[in-house]
């Protein structure tokens, strides 16, 4: 079974190159795989702006759990020290700020897997024979087979037209 | 053609790389034979655990009338060893994160290393209020539970904070440092083998370098780095208000903040500087470890120190011009009491050899700077040994004045977690590369190709 075309490029610049042409052309069903992160693919793949609102959102749930926890268990069991205000929120500042950081920091590491759909067990790019070149040094597009523009053959020569090294990634 | 000046960084990288070169390069520590020093290391390093983990074993089954505390010395080593192994994980959240958002190229070849050591040295300095609770099992106790006794930790205490403190401390540069290994993991995974190829494979959570994901990667990166900079500088401020709080002579000053967080920067950093110089030399590092490195870390390495020297002065000017009896009482019995030694050896090591790395002629002569490493972290202790022993070995009552006596339960307890930090230092760079591939073939890019 064919899962796709695995394309090497030399250069951010031909990648960037050829994903603006397979767009152009109406290819949806693609991926760009690299060794690094490439400038300016956010203008081609679309960019994520999500993350910061997220991670404001988990801010702010940190500081309520923050200033819940310490207020709660204050007024649960109230308690004189030193004569201080029973709600002397100065002291609650530190672990407030503990809290935020830690629900920010969990979350949105959690939230960066889910949205990047890992963990994955298994993935048709990573069955091409040269899949390292593109962890290494190489620029990769994988375009699945199952896109409905895809045709082996008229993508294979597109692929190479833009400078590509192409490979068929089938199930073994 | 566009210009092609080279770039002000250009040098970070030295000698003609290609990115294979550079990528087989600098997987060597993971994928080739192990250099000889390496398994030394090991082996010390693993003789000490054994040691360390005999001490517990004393500790647990006789308690903790086998150590030297007693009153008034009720802190005794495990705090100077907790306070001195937290404050050696600063640099590595320092390099990692501050200078991440300050765009500083240099950090990239020292990240993972410093990383790994903040791991451990936090993972060191974490056993030890643990054991000094006497009964560890117990230590949910300082967790907000709901209990039939209808208690909960007392939030407007310090001790309650650094509870949280040092657990967020160790959640977000564990993840900051797994978060940076998975690109590397997935490049290992692909050219390994066997029972490493199922570790790094199940490590890696089938990363395959997807562009958009490395978008979104990079953003969380970036903002972890922003969330980890004033965690950085708080663990350490709330682990001095640990003492602060209190009103011993000595601890009671609120310059201890800034006090303790510049201490963990110089120290971490000097404890970088002992592990960094001998990597470079056994694995051969020197054209992404450069001297340029090393001077910087020994320009970061001064500029904290110079803090610490600052504040040691202002101690004794504070303790003078507070007028209180008991404080300048302290300040003298450190200068000139039975512990003054140790006093004066930390002024000789922090305040006066400190001053060589003003010299570029010091900061690149490598055998100095490794020995000053090791004595900055001998000052660093020295610092702790002051603040917290000497302190309580004389408060207000004059009848309370005792000196302390470290059994050899503290001390193999002290020794057994340097092993630990070792052993477990070394298992991670031979599992994991101590230099982060995906980054430095990032920086290889942008000084070489524009």
């Amino acid at each position: 079974m064919l899962y796709g075309l695995m394309a090497y490029f030399d250069s951010a610049e031909r990648l960037l190159e050829a994903l603006r042409v397979l767009k152009g052309r109406g290819y949806r069903h693609l991926e760009a795989l690299t060794p690094n992160p490439v400038e300016g693919i956010e203008e081609v793949l679309g960019g994520d702006g999500r993350i910061p609102w997220i991670a404001f959102g988990l801010g702010v749930l940190g500081v309520g759990l923050g200033l819940f926890l310490q207020i709660y268990t204050t007024l649960d069991y109230p308690h004189n020290a030193g004569g201080k205000p029973l709600l002397g929120w100065p002291a609650f500042i530190p672990v407030t700020f503990e809290l935020t950081i830690l629900t920010i920091t969990v979350g949105i590491f959690l939230f960066l897997l889910y949205i990047n759909g890992l963990p994955l067990a298994a993935h048709p790019a990573v069955r091409a024979k040269e899949y390292v070149r593109v962890l290494l040094d190489e620029y990769g597009v994988f375009v699945y087979a199952t896109d409905p523009r895809f045709d082996l053959e008229s993508t294979k020569a597109l692929l190479r037209e833009l400078g590509a090294e192409v490979e068929e990634v089938r199930r073994d | 053609m566009a210009r092609r000046e080279p770039h002000p960084d250009h040098d970070l990288i030295q000698g003609e790389w290609t990115e294979k070169a550079l990528v087989e390069k600098l997987l060597e520590p993971v994928e080739k034979p192990a250099p000889r020093p390496w398994r030394v290391v090991v082996a010390v390093g693993a003789a000490l655990t054994l040691a360390w983990l005999y001490g517990l074993f004393v500790t647990f089954v006789r308690g903790l009338g086998t150590w030297g505390i007693n009153q008034p010395v009720a802190w005794g080593f495990d705090i100077v060893h907790f306070v001195w192994w937290i404050g050696i994980g600063h640099a590595g959240t320092l390099i990692s994160a501050i200078l991440v958002l300050m765009r500083q190229n240099w950090r990239d070849s020292l990240n993972r290393v410093t990383e790994a050591m903040t791991l451990f040295a936090v993972l060191a300095a974490a056993t030890y209020p643990l054991i000094h609770m006497g009964r560890p099992q117990l230590f949910y106790w300082v967790m907000p539970y709901p209990t039939h006794m209808a208690l909960w930790p007392q939030y407007k205490s310090p001790l309650s904070w650094d509870v949280l403190a040092i657990m967020t401390y160790l959640t977000i540069s564990t993840l900051f440092l797994y978060l940076g290994l998975i690109p590397d993991l997935a490049l290992l995974r692909e050219r390994s083998r066997g029972w490493r190829r199922k570790l790094y494979g199940w490590l890696s959570l089938g990363w395959t370098g997807n562009a958009v994901h490395w978008q979104r990667y990079r953003a969380v990166y970036v903002l972890l780095a922003g969330l980890a900079t004033p965690v950085v500088i708080s663990v350490h401020s709330v682990v001095s208000m640990d003492f602060a709080y209190g009103l011993v002579p000595g601890w009671h000053l609120t310059v201890f903040p800034p006090f303790f967080a510049a201490g963990a920067i110089y120290s971490g950093f000097a404890m970088a500087l002992t592990l960094i110089i001998p990597l470079r030399k056994w694995y051969r590092l020197e054209g992404v470890i450069t001297e340029r490195h090393l001077d910087w870390m020994a320009k970061v390495t001064l500029a904290s120190g110079l803090g610490v020297a600052y504040i040691y002065l202002l101690e004794i000017f504070i303790a003078w011009y507070a007028g209180e009896p008991a404080e300048w009482a302290q300040q003298l019995w450190r200068m000139t009491g039975p512990y003054a030694p140790y006093y004066w050896a930390m002024m000789l090591i922090n305040v006066v050899l400190l001053q060589t790395l003003w010299f570029p002629r010091f900061r690149k002569n490598l055998t100095w700077l490794f020995i000053f490493s090791i004595l900055a972290n001998v000052g660093m202790w020295l610092e702790r040994f002051v603040i917290v022993i000497i302190s309580l070995s004389h408060d207000f009552l004059p009848g309370n004045f005792q000196l302390y006596y470290p059994t050899w339960v503290d001390w193999t307890l002290f020794l057994g977690t340097i092993g630990f930090f070792l052993f477990g230092l070394s298992l991670f760079i031979r599992l994991f590369p101590p230099i982060a591939v995906a980054e430095m073939v990032h920086l290889f890019h942008r000084l070489r190709k524009h």
